[in-house]
């Protein structure tokens, strides 16, 4: 039989882990209790994610038996009259997570791309990675306060021009308060930056080397090679960033609460104040009591359901990336 | 669909049959050639004549710059930081070098194949028309023949016809080195290099392709790197030694496999060294 062709080694041997456990006890046959220990550390883990979801099942019980499914299709938030329904946060979670995804896509793909080819000499290749990946350990509230000095001047400043204009498209209406879906969105876009260029530039950089001199043999340009070949060989790992730097913004909290403006009506407004599930449950946690706290548990369950299942499906497109690099 | 030739295509006329006929054939010159990765120094002053529609191979121990000169006939080399080289390379008698040169254009007219399989993640058809698609060809007759006549050319047509739309990473390990050599050839260049194409095959995919290789040379000029000495013997015309560096011996290959002339030579093909 003729054999299969064979790319990238290295992602090969990553993937390689022992397959079995006797593996890893012929390898290592007396630290048994180094592994006891390791094993309890990791059903700790697997425990507290199991009691942490009874704990916001069982408080969010009440409301999911008061409100059912329709809790996330109301979109009344009235503490007073003990009714609760999500629609404007989930809305306002999906619109500001799916905006700030359109921004950064494109800008941390161009990123990813500048990055992984030889456009610079390596040294100031290294520093911009270096610097992108330290957007990534600047805390949520630097971002918002940034936010709110910088951004929400900004909306107030040049919004009404905006909306005055091309204030008849939804998504322009007026009036432009500064605390909203758009200065939520553009944080969030810069927040996600970094997730979304460090796995886009992985999977480009994983892209084997032969494909990119197949390409120049024949005569592409850069460009060619880039659009033709590097792009399509790359895109799962693509797709994959971006899913997990969508499930990122969706769940950030800190500094989309400081500047969506937590109005409890939904809106396709830019301009308008908004509330994301995230944001809802910072800032109204301190002051709930009764079923308030019920209704935010629900809610709670609902963010977790929603970030949960987005980074599951991201993991799993990555993990099939790195598989198909080894068989094509 | 594959077989709708237009009789008024400008392509039908260059070539009518279904075999390639590369609009010249060409030869290559080497002229006290000197190449540099930084500083360190990989060719020693080579000289070399390579003969049109003849295969040559280069043989020699590993890291003796066999695939440093044939990366340079085609400036592949120039894709490495800090290279630099001394003499030059002809191909026709202009030098590859010259400034009004466009390496993008030199090659188009060379074609490359790999150690390893290099097939792009796109259908065997896109594959074999990437050169083709990338100067902005669009006509259909002229795509769908190519990839028949190039297929044809490496004996893939038959296995692979009713899938020319599928994935080309489907295909076995000696299936893609074929359709490499097919997309290589597909845009008729004038000279096809080949960097150790058998090397990760099994026997009887690189019979296959040493087969190809003596059908080839009909129409190209052939410049092979190979590492199995038994390959050189069976299917090159003309095989140049190199050791360190430097070029020892090149010769009609029946002569450096029966009567070498530098005593390294003979230690290497007797399998005393490398
Ligand atoms: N990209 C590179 N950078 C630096 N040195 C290189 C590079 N590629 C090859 N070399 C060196 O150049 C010499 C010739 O290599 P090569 O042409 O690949 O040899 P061969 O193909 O005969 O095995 C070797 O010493 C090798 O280490
Ligand atoms: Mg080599």
């Amino acid at each position: 039989m003729e054999q299969r062709a064979e790319y990238n080694c290295e992602l090969r041997t990553a993937n390689c882990e022992p397959t079995s456990r006797s593996d890893v006890a012929g390898c290592f046959p007396r630290i048994d209790l180094l592994r006891i220990a390791c094993f309890l550390a990791a059903v700790m883990i697997v425990a507290t994610l199991g009691l942490m979801l009874y704990e916001i099942l069982s408080k969010a019980w009440p409301a999911i038996n008061t409100f059912g499914w329709r809790f996330i299709i109301r979109s009344e938030w009235q503490p007073n009259r003990d009714l609760y329904g999500v629609f404007p946060m989930v809305i306002g979670t999906l619109t500001s997570s799916l905006i700030a995804l359109l921004l950064a896509l494109p800008l941390g793909l161009a990123i990813a791309i500048f990055l992984s080819e030889n456009f610079l000499p390596s040294s100031v290749r290294n520093a911009m990675r270096f610097i992108i990946d330290l957007l990534a350990a600047i805390p949520s509230v630097v971002y918002g306060l940034w936010g709110i000095f910088v951004i929400v001047p900004l909306i107030q400043k040049y919004g009404d021009m905006i909306s005055h204009h091309w204030g008849s498209i939804p998504i322009f209406k007026g009036p432009a308060y500064g605390n909203s879906l758009l200065a939520a969105s553009l944080v969030l876009t810069l927040m996600v930056l970094p997730t979304i260029t460090s796995i886009s530039r992985a999977a480009l950089v994983a892209v084997p080397m032969v494909l990119r001199e197949g390409s120049y043999a024949l005569g592409a340009t850069r460009w060619e090679t880039i659009f033709h070949v590097l792009l399509p060989c790359a895109a799962q790992g693509i797709v994959a960033a971006a899913i997990l730097g969508f499930g990122r913004a969706m769940g950030e909290t800190m500094a989309v609460a400081m500047l969506i403006g937590n109005s409890q009506r939904w809106t396709l407004s830019l301009f308008s104040p908004s509330n994301t599930l995230s944001a809802l449950l910072a800032n109204q946690f301190a002051e709930a009591d009764g079923l308030q706290i019920n209704a935010l548990m629900y809610a709670a369950l609902l963010l977790i359901v929603m970030t949960l299942v987005i980074n599951l499906v991201g993991e799993l497109v990555l993990k099939k990336t790195q598989k198909s690099f080894g068989s094509h | 669909m594959p077989n709708s030739f237009s009789p008024s295509d400008p392509h039908q006329a260059t070539s009518s049959s279904a075999t390639l006929v590369p609009l010249e054939p060409s030869f290559i010159e080497v002229k006290e050639f000197d190449f540099f990765y930084g500083k360190k120094q990989a060719l020693f002053d080579i000289n070399l004549e390579i003969p049109d529609r003849q295969v040559t191979a280069f043989i020699g121990p590993s890291g003796c710059g066999k695939s440093t000169l044939l990366r340079n006939f085609n400036r592949m080399n120039e894709l490495i930081p800090n290279v630099s080289h001394a003499g030059d390379i002809t191909i026709h008698g202009t030098s590859i070098f010259d400034p009004s040169v466009e390496i993008i254009a030199l090659r188009r007219r060379i074609g490359m194949v790999f150690q390893k399989s290099n097939p792009f993640p796109m259908s065997l058809y896109e594959n074999v028309v990437y050169p083709l698609r990338i100067t902005g060809q669009r006509q259909r007759a002229v795509l769908d023949e190519t990839v028949e006549r190039s297929l044809k050319a490496v004996v893939l047509w038959d296995e692979v016809k009713d899938r020319l739309h599928e994935s080309a990473l489907g295909l076995s390990g000696g299936q893609l080195q074929r359709l490499c050599i097919a997309r290589a050839i597909a845009s008729q260049p004038e000279i096809l290099l080949m960097d150790e194409p058998c090397s990760a095959l099994d026997p009887i995919a690189t019979a296959k392709i040493e087969e190809l290789i003596v059908e080839l040379k009909k129409d190209f000029t052939i410049v092979i790197v190979t590492h199995s000495m038994h390959q050189a013997s069976r299917i090159s015309d003309l095989t140049a030694f190199f050791y360190l560096g430097k070029l020892i011996e090149f010769d009609q290959t029946n002569k450096i496999f029966t009567a070498p002339i530098q005593k390294q030579t003979e230690d290497y093909i007797t399998g005393r060294f490398g």
